[in-house]
C-alpha cells in the first residue's frame, strides 16, 4: 500500500513507544511460531480491523493489489473466513494439515512514522505435505501498528515470494 | 511407434449406457509420446491474447505445445508467433519473459531478427559461401497462427482447418466470454502459473464437472459464502436443478447454467444492470440474454478452458503422465473502473487459484486421484457414464467429459476425420 494511502487510515494507536528492530524481531519469530503451530486464531488477532493479506502474481512481484491480479488479496473479512475454513475439516487442500516449519531472518526497518512501522523480513516456509518437499521463498514486507494492548498488529502482511512460478508446489494453500 | 493400433483405453456403449475409461490412460508414458503427436499436434492450442503484446516492439516467451515460442507484435502491429530457436545453432534467441524491443538478438553469435522474425544481422558474414540464403536463415514462425478476436491460437499442423472452421458449435460461445462486458477485453497484469501432479485430462474432466462443486468446494459454498453473508443454497441450486451438459462437437464442450447470485453480481449488481443495459443496446434482448444471463465453462479441445464466473482463461499442458503445467489469466473489459475490476479480481480470487478457496483443493483431489491410480492393474476403470441415458444431461451429468474423451479417442487412433462427439449420434436417432 502506497504510504499516503496508510495516512488516511485512522491509527490504532500512536507507535509510542517506538518501535525497535528487536521488538520487531520477536514479534516476526512469534507470529511465525503460531502458524507452523496452527494456531490461526492467535495469528488472526494479530491482524488489525483494516488489515490485508497479500500474496502478489509471480510475474508482477511489485504490482499494486487494486490494478493487477494477485494469488491473494484477502481483506480482514476474507483472511477470518481462510482461517476458519483452514481449521475445518472440508478444505482437503490442507486435510490433513501440512507441516510448515519457517526460517524468518534479515528483518529491516524500512519505513517508519508516527503510527505505523514499514518492515522487511526473507523467509523460507519449508512445506511437507503427502511425502512431498516444497520451499517458499521470498521476503515478507509487512505494515505493523501498535495494537490497543500496546502490542504489534499487522496492517498488512505481503508475502512476496522469489518464486517463478509455482512448479511443483502448486498452491498456496496455508497462510505464508 | 504408430498411433495406438491394438490398445483401448475407452469403453462406449451407447445402447446401454456404459462409458469407462482405462487408467492406463493417465499413467502411461507411451500414451502420453502420442498424445503429443496425435492430439497436441494436430489441434489449434491458444498461445495468448493480442492485449499481452499491445504495441510494436512488444515480446513475451512462454512454452506452448512443449515448444519455446516467442509472441511478439512487430513495427506493422502485426502478432506474430516465432519458434525460440536460433535458426544458426539452437540457443534461445529471447532468454526473457517479456519486454521490448526493436530486435531480437541471440547472444551465443549475435545474430540479430526484427520481430517479425527476419534475418537483421550476422557478423562477419563475409566468411559465408554463396550458398548461405540470407532469406531462409530468419526465424522460423510456428507452423499456423490464427488471431480470433485478439485470442492467438496456434497449431504445429501446416494442415489444420482454419480457426473458425476448427471452432465449430464452440464459437458462438466463445463470443459469449468476449463479449460479456460490452467492450473490448484484455488480459490483467499478473498471471497465475502453477501445476499440478496429475494427468492434465484429469483436469479436462474437472473444468467441467458440475457434480464435484458441493463436495469438494464445501467449503467455499458452506464456510466462505456465509462468511461474506451470502446464501450458498441461492449460488448452487440453479446449478443443481438447471443447468446443462452440451457436447459441442469436435472434442469441445461446456457446462452452462442460468446466471445466479455470486459474490460479483452483490458487490457491484448496479455496475453489472448498466453493462446489461448495453449489451441490450448493442446486440438487442435476446443475444444479450444469451451473452449475460447464464453462467459457463466452456472448453475447447484440447487444453484451453474459458469460466464465466470469473472470466478465467486456463490452458495446461503435460510435462509428464502425472504431472502439467497450468496458466490461467483474468480477461476483464479494458475500460471500466478500477473499482468494479477490483470487485472482479476478488470475486476471481476468492474461488481460483493457487490461493483461492476453491483450486488448490481441486489441486489436491486430482492429485489424490493421480496418487489412487497406482492400484490400476486391481482397478482399472474410471466411471464416466452420468446421465448417459437422458435426453438432456444435466451439468451434474458427465456427457461434456464423454464429448471430450470421444474425440481424444479417435485421434489417438489416428482417426482424423469427424467424429460423433454425441451420446446419442444422430443418424442412429434418425433411424430409429
Amino acid at each position: 500500500m502506497p504510504t499516503q494511502d496508510l495516512a488516511r487510515v485512522a491509527p490504532v494507536r500512536s507507535l509510542d513507544p517506538a518501535v525497535t528492530r528487536g521488538e520487531i524481531e520477536e514479534f516476526l519469530i512469534h507470529e511465525a511460531a503460531l502458524l507452523d503451530e496452527w494456531r490461526l486464531e492467535e495469528w488472526l488477532a494479530l491482524v488489525a480491523e483494516d488489515g490485508q493479506y497479500l500474496v502478489p502474481s509471480l510475474d508482477s512481484p511489485a504490482s499494486d493489489h487494486r490494478t493487477a491480479l494477485f494469488l491473494i488479496s484477502d481483506d480482514r473479512r476474507n483472511l477470518a473466513s481462510r482461517v476458519r475454513q483452514l481449521l475445518g475439516r472440508a478444505t482437503w487442500a490442507e486435510f490433513p494439515r501440512s507441516r510448515t516449519r519457517r526460517l524468518v531472518t534479515n528483518a529491516r526497518i524500512l519505513e517508519q512514522a508516527d503510527d505505523w512501522v514499514k518492515v522487511t523480513a526473507n523467509f523460507a516456509v519449508w512445506r511437507f505435505q503427502h511425502d512431498a518437499t516444497d520451499c517458499y521463498v521470498g521476503r515478507y514486507i509487512n505494515v505493523l501498528v501498535r495494537g490497543p494492548g500496546g502490542g504489534l498488529m499487522f496492517r498488512e502482511r505481503r508475502a512476496v515470494l522469489d518464486l517463478e512460478t509455482l512448479r511443483p508446489h502448486g498452491k498456496v494453500s496455508f497462510i505464508l | 511407434m504408430e498411433a495406438m493400433e491394438r490398445r483401448e483405453f475407452i469403453v462406449d456403449d451407447r445402447d446401454r449406457g456404459v462409458f469407462r475409461v482405462n487408467r492406463e490412460a493417465f499413467t502411461d508414458p507411451e500414451v502420453l509420446e502420442i498424445e503429443r503427436r496425435e492430439v497436441f499436434d494436430r489441434t489449434w492450442l491458444y498461445a495468448g491474447h493480442i492485449s499481452e503484446i499491445p504495441t510494436p516492439g512488444s515480446f513475451l516467451t512462454r512454452r506452448i505445445g512443449g515448444r519455446p515460442v516467442i509472441l511478439t507484435c512487430d513495427a506493422a502491429g502485426k502478432p506474430h508467433v516465432l519458434l525460440n530457436s536460433c535458426p544458426h545453432r539452437g540457443n534461445l534467441v529471447c532468454h526473457e519473459k517479456s519486454g521490448s524491443a526493436r530486435a531480437l538478438t541471440c547472444f551465443y553469435h549475435a545474430w540479430s531478427f526484427d520481430l517479425s522474425g527476419k534475418l537483421l544481422g550476422v557478423p562477419d558474414a563475409e566468411a559465408y559461401t554463396p550458398a548461405f540464403d540470407r532469406s531462409a536463415m530468419g526465424m522460423t514462425s510456428v507452423p499456423r497462427m490464427e488471431n480470433y478476436r485478439g485470442m492467438i491460437f496456434i497449431s504445429y499442423d501446416a494442415n489444420i482447418e482454419s480457426l473458425e472452421s476448427y471452432l465449430g458449435r464452440a464459437r458462438e460461445y466463445l463470443d459469449y466470454m468476449i463479449d460479456f462486458g460490452g467492450e473490448e477485453v484484455e488480459i490483467v497484469q499478473g498471471a497465475q502459473s502453477y501445476s499440478m501432479k496429475a494427468n492434465w485430462k484429469l483436469l479436462v474432466e474437472n473444468s467441467m464437472d458440475g457434480y464435484h462443486a458441493l463436495s469438494t468446494h464445501n467449503r467455499y459454498f458452506h464456510q466462505y459464502l456465509p462468511d461474506i453473508g451470502m446464501d450458498p443454497t441461492a449460488w448452487a441450486g440453479a446449478n443443481r436443478t438447471m443447468g446443462r451438459g452440451v457436447n459441442l462437437g469436435g472434442g469441445h464442450a461446456m457446462v452452462e447454467s442460468p446466471q445466479r447470485p455470486t459474490p460479483l453480481t452483490s458487490s457491484a449488481k448496479a455496475e453489472l444492470d448498466a453493462i446489461r443495459a448495453r449489451l441490450v443496446e448493442k446486440h438487442g434482448p435476446d443475444r444479450a440474454h444469451r451473452i449475460a444471463g447464464f453462467t459457463r465453462n466452456l472448453f475447447i479441445f484440447p487444453n484451453l478452458i474459458l469460466i464465466s464466473l470469473w472470466h478465467t482463461v486456463r490452458t495446461f499442458y503435460p510435462l509428464r503422465p502425472d504431472y502439467m503445467e497450468v496458466d490461467a489469466w483474468a480477461l476483464f473489459p479494458k475500460h471500466e473502473s478500477q473499482d468494479l475490476r477490483r470487485k472482479r479480481m476478488d470475486n476471481f480470487l476468492s474461488f481460483l487459484g493457487p490461493g483461492g478457496f476453491a483450486t488448490p483443493d481441486d489441486v489436491s483431489g486430482l492429485e489424490g486421484c493421480q496418487r489412487g491410480f497406482a492400484t490400476r492393474h486391481e482397478l482399472p476403470w474410471s466411471d464416466i457414464s452420468r446421465g448417459m441415458g437422458r435426453e438432456e444431461p444435466s451439468s451434474q451429468d458427465e456427457l461434456q467429459m464423454r464429448a471430450f474423451w470421444r474425440r481424444w479417442d479417435a485421434l489417438m487412433h489416428g482417426r482424423r476425420g469427424p467424429t460423433d462427439c454425441a451420446d446419442r449420434p444422430e443418424r442412429r436417432m434418425a433411424a430409429e
